[in-house]
């Protein structure tokens, strides 16, 4: 299949030094073809989405500041959620360098995330933006986006035959985000669950991308509402490669 | 009956009964020297005398023990009068104090004294102990005339009289070991508690092996600071070192060890063991003894009342639907085990109290508990895993101390054959192999420590010189408790980005309290160490036959609950047994699960999960000992013996020391087979490790599966010519290295570290059990605590909830400490046997592929699998 990018092994795939199948044990595929309306984008491994023609990158649902939105209601979850997604967040920018980067919103996990950002927080971000272009969508955790972040902020951006926004309405050439899917596989008492994209080839639901962001199962009945007719493929984000698999296969 | 059992004698020789009680006895074993006259009022004297009974020794030690104010610890068996023992100091004392004028002094506050108030807590693991004490009390307390309230205090007791049991205490208050955690935070403490004279700990061998022990050892801390007149009674079953357990009972002075006195009771017959001579052919593998079920059904129709004992809950199900359906006499026969609804648990209790009931299958939710006097059999099926436990289940049989305990062994497959027979022998040497005593834990202190500041403010020099006073912190460091510390504050974080969000917080002090009513709020609802398995219901509906992802009409009658780590494992159309039937998954919506009657006979998926516990060090030691002397084999049935001289024929049988590893090919796979001997949970760690190892090796590992005694790794490359040619060293491949870089590796993704990780996170209150209110749906949780586990493993891997769970690692799921003795062990004493085909020896856990859930965490190859499935579909 054309399109698929082949990345040498860097160290942050180190875990690839004890992968259990050795036939790829010294590359990694971190990419796979999605067709959205005749769209050929690709399901990056990260959880980010890439469309080579425009050279446009969108991931969704960054959740930043999550760890510490709990704290402030005695959850005192690790606050490294921010570091860890803006850590994750630049590699993939650095592997595909995209003239364009589209946050799919939900960026931030509450209305005052942004204001505790830490200054090395901002620096990072600033820097992913450095040279390209910025969008912020508006997501139902950050409808009021901040203005002291850099980019553009809009509600939606249509490129194209496509539409990006935050919550998906099943309209055809969609990309959105907000159900956060993930899909369990299991044979022989063996079961594994990953996020994953979700496409009938004329929409598509993103995977989150935020470190603390869970999921919901792509059987939930709030998929069946976007994807009309059964019949979409998970996008499985595996260890070393994302696998495409029958939505009737998961759960 | 006699009329005083006899203490354990100075010379253990004459007595046969003696080598029961008596090895490792300390000195300081009381010599009952007191007259009853002078040791009980007139008033029990003559109730004992009314009943026809006479005081027992050990019940006269504990007096004399009470009169010279020491702490206890009484290790009797059942049947013993273990429990009035244990009450009679705070019976006769309460007996002769003046009846207390309290119930005008109501509590405002912390320093309000008044005479009377709480005299003794009685702590027990089970809620329905503590209830059938206090029914067992009463009769005494009514008989005698005494002035003296019994109340229990349970979850199950009722708001309003909890509070009035905080500000009227009874005399005597009847509770388990979270609502000890829950009293003690709060405001009332002070107030309840400093009148407190005595303690009872009930079943205490089995509370300290686990996380509720390490909370009621903080909690004894807290209450000897309280009351430091308070002084303990330990009851227990014999266990491998009383000295350490004593040590729980009294406070550690620093740098020393302290112990309380140790009173044995004497005069139990031994137990009468056999194992099950079958007439049938014994099978090869498994753990359903299906061909012995005749030969149980009628031992249970032979006996009075007989206890089944198996290891598993599905064990259970599959036995007792097995017995009812060939039980032509309508034997009354029942079922009990921890899944069961609890009433239905209680009905099951009382039809046996009332003898009611000709047998009863049941799991370990039995092995402790009510006291049953009518038992006269115990039948033990499969692995008796630890000689210990093994004697606690048959002591449940014939609770007159003069008769012995009558119990059967029934192997279930021939591994197990050699388990019994060394447990035969263990119980005849009365080796125990209870596990020593806790360190501990980490998240459990912190759960204690947000506790104490949700009561009274602490200093922490004051509360760490407390703290060491519980046996199971006595080395607890300054650091750990530092970082404790920090971490219930504002999460321990290098990144000190949350002091403004501190659950507790220092005033000027420096006495630490509780930032906000919330985070009392929050601990209440949290405190306790057990955390549940998530259930899913069961339901059973009309197959609509079609392919996975079909709709389901929704309702179907409710089969029971099971394990949601279990129905992960499952794809829709794999079959199972549940509630006694083969039923064929159909889909899970939400919290339910869907199931159809299947017609297979045979299930797809093993719903064996192995019992919770792995076979004992002790007795692994034992059984490498039994197939190492080829004249013990004697005592083995034949069927046994000539499999193991077979083995000896074609391979090897391993030497004590030793470590056999064979190789050989079969149907266009290569086989690695090994046998430690090590537990089932020790195997799957090293499985795991070992995969990783070949993997890199190139020999391109498949999967494996491991049993209680060996592990079967199966691969594409030829393992036995890898050996040959030193592609592969055997050396190298078992190093305990494997313990350092590999064993991180995998921790980074191990589903069993993740889930240890989640329990200590809910233990230590990072997180609440429930949000309540906010959780959208048991499909869409807040967040996972395998992501917090993943972030948190990467920017601060010495965090103090990674230690917390990396202690729990080294003997809970993992069982890495046992692991990593094994390979110290075995270095320099690995023996290879290359052969042409299956040895004797591995047939047991080669039977097991295909049964067993094949180990090894899922990857891409599991994804990859599925892709590839719907390519052919996509082209078919």
């Amino acid at each position: 299949m054309a399109g698929h990018r082949r990345a040498k092994a860097t160290p942050s795939f180190g875990r690839l030094y004890l992968a259990m199948t050795e036939q790829v044990a010294f590359s990694v595929t971190t990419t796979r073809s999605v067709d959205v309306e005749g769209i050929a984008l690709h399901a990056d491994l990260s959880g980010a989405l890439f469309w080579e023609e425009q050279r446009l990158l969108v991931v969704s649902d960054l959740h930043l500041e999550k760890g510490s939105s709990f704290a402030t209601r005695g959850v005192l979850l690790p606050p490294y959620d921010t570091v860890a997604t803006l850590g994750r967040l630049a590699a993939v920018v650095a592997r595909h360098d995209p003239r364009a980067v589209i946050a799919l919103g939900d960026s931030f996990h509450d209305r005052t995330a942004h204001e505790r950002l830490s200054a090395d927080d901002r620096d990072a971000v600033a820097a992913l933006q450095a040279g390209r272009d910025w969008i912020w969508i508006a997501g139902n955790h950050d409808p009021a986006l901040p203005r002291d972040l850099g980019g553009t902020i809009a509600d939606e951006i249509a490129i194209g035959p496509i539409t990006f926004r935050h919550e998906p309405t099943g309209a055809r050439g969609e990309i959105a985000g907000h159900l956060h899917p993930k899909a369990r596989v299991s044979a022989r008492g063996r079961s594994m669950e990953r996020r994953c994209f979700a496409s009938d080839g004329m929409r598509a639901v993103m995977p989150a991308f935020g470190a603390y962001a869970g999921g919901l199962s792509i059987r939930d009945a709030a998929f069946a509402k976007i994807f009309p007719r059964s019949g979409f493929v998970a996008h499985l984000l595996g260890d070393r490669r994302v696998h495409a698999i029958a939505a009737s296969r998961c759960y | 009956m006699t009329a005083v059992d006899a203490s354990c004698p100075t010379t253990p020789s004459t007595n046969p009964s003696s080598r029961l009680t008596c090895n490792a006895v300390p000195p300081r074993i009381l010599k009952t020297s007191a007259e009853p006259a002078a040791l009980l009022p007139d008033r029990f004297r003559a109730w004992f005398a009314a009943r026809g009974w006479s005081p027992r020794a050990h019940q006269l030690a504990l007096l004399e023990k009470a009169r010279e104010d020491r702490s206890a610890l009484l290790i009797a068996p059942t049947g013993a009068g273990k429990t009035l023992a244990g009450f009679l100091p705070t019976l006769v004392e309460l007996s002769s104090a003046p009846v207390a004028p309290a119930k005008s002094v109501v509590s405002t506050g912390r320093t309000l004294q008044r005479s009377g108030g709480l005299h003794t807590l009685y702590i027990s693991p089970l809620k329905a102990l503590a209830v059938d004490i206090a029914r067992n009390l009463e009769r005494p307390v009514a008989e005698m005339g005494l002035p003296i309230k019994v109340e229990t205090r349970t979850g199950d007791t009722p708001v309003s009289r909890r509070q009035r049991q905080r500000r009227y205490p009874p005399d005597i208050l009847l509770t388990t070991p979270e609502q000890v955690a829950l009293l003690l935070s709060s405001d009332d403490a002070p107030f309840l508690f400093s009148s407190l004279r005595r303690i009872v700990l009930d079943e205490l061998h089995a509370l300290v092996t686990s996380k509720r022990g390490d909370l009621l050892s903080l909690g004894l801390a807290r209450l000897w600071r309280l009351a430091p007149q308070l002084r303990a009674i330990g009851l227990s079953a014999t266990v491998a070192e009383p000295d350490q357990l004593a040590r729980v009972l009294v406070p550690q002075p620093g740098g020393k060890e302290a112990a309380a006195d140790i009173v044995i009771a004497g005069g139990a017959a031994p137990p009468l063991v056999e194992m099950l001579d079958t007439r049938e052919r014994l099978p090869w593998a498994g753990h359903s003894a299906r061909h012995a079920l005749p030969e149980i059904y009628e031992l249970i129709k032979a006996n009075k009342t007989t206890l089944v004992f198996v290891n598993t809950r599905s064990q259970a199900e599959m036995l007792f639907q097995n017995l009812w359906s060939m039980n032509d006499d309508g034997l009354a026969i029942a079922l009990h085990h921890g899944s069961l609804d609890v009433a239905q648990r209680r009905k099951v209790e009382d039809a046996m109290s009332a003898g009611r009931l000709r047998g009863v299958v049941c799991t370990s939710s039995l092995d402790l508990g009510v006291d049953w006097g009518d038992v006269d059999l115990v039948v033990n099926i499969g692995a008796p895993k630890g000689s210990s436990r093994l004697m606690q289940r048959i002591g449940r049989a014939n609770h007159r101390l003069d008769e012995a305990s009558r119990a059967v062994l029934v192997p279930a497959n021939r591994f197990e054959v050699l388990e019994c027979r060394v447990a035969i022998d263990a119980i005849a040497d009365n080796a125990q192999d209870t596990p020593p005593l806790r360190t501990g834990a980490l998240d459990v202190l912190a759960q204690h420590v947000l506790g104490c500041a949700c009561g009274e403010p602490f200093l922490s020099d004051e509360l760490y010189e407390e703290l060491r006073t519980a046996a199971p912190y006595a080395n607890l460091s300054r650091q750990d408790f530092d970082d404790v510390v920090e971490f219930v504050a504002s999460g321990g974080y290098a990144l000190k980005t949350y002091e403004r969000f501190a659950r507790i917080r220092q005033d000027k002090e420096g006495r630490w309290r509780v930032a906000n009513p919330k985070v009392r709020q929050s601990y209440r609802m949290n405190v306790g160490t057990i955390v549940a398995d998530d259930m899913l219901k069961v339901r059973l509906v009309r197959s609509r036959g079609g392919g996975a992802g079909s709709v389901i009409a929704r309702g179907g009658r409710l089969l029971g609950e099971i394990e949601e780590a279990f129905i992960e494992g499952l794809s829709p159309a794999d079959t199972f047994v549940f509630s006694g039937e083969v039923v064929r998954y159909e889909t899970l919506v939400e919290d339910q699960v869907y199931v159809s009657r299947a017609n297979d006979k045979d299930p797809k998926v093993p719903s064996y999960m192995g019992g919770k516990f792995p076979l004992s060090t002790y007795l692994a030691e034992r059984v490498r000992r039994l197939l190492d002397d080829g004249r013990a084999w004697n005592g083995l049935p034949e069927q046994v013996r000539d499999w193991l001289s077979l083995q000896r024929e074609v391979s090897r049988v391993p030497a004590v020391r030793e470590l056999l590893v064979e190789s050989f090919p079969r149907a266009n796979k290569h086989y690695l087979v090994c046998y430690p001997f090590e537990g089932r949970l020790a195997h799957q760690t090293l499985g795991m490790l070992l995969t990783r190892r070949l993997e890199r090796a190139r020999a391109r590992p498949l999967g494996f599966v491991a049993n209680e005694y060996a592990i079967a790794v199966w691969a594409l490359g030829d393992m036995s010519f890898m050996i040959r040619d030193g592609r592969i060293d055997l050396n190298a491949l078992f190093d305990p290295d494997m313990l350092g870089d590999d064993l991180e590796a995998w921790l980074a993704e191990s589903a069993l570290m993740k889930r240890t990780f989640r329990n200590c996170a809910i233990i230590s209150g990072l997180i609440a059990r429930r949000h309540t209110g906010e959780e959208k749906s048991r499909r869409q949780v807040l967040f996972s605590t395998d992501l917090v586990y993943d972030v948190l493993r990467k920017h601060q891997a010495d965090h103090v909830l990674l230690r917390a769970a990396r202690a729990d690692a080294a003997t809970g799921l993992l069982d890495l400490r046992r692991l990593g003795d094994m390979l110290a062990r075995i270095q320099g004493h690995i023996t290879h046997r290359e052969l042409d085909r299956v040895s004797p020896l591995a047939v047991p856990v080669m039977l097991e592929i295909g049964r067993e859930s094949v180990y090894g965490e899922a990857g891409d190859e599991l994804l990859a699998e599925a892709a590839d499935e719907l390519v052919k579909e996509a082209m078919s």
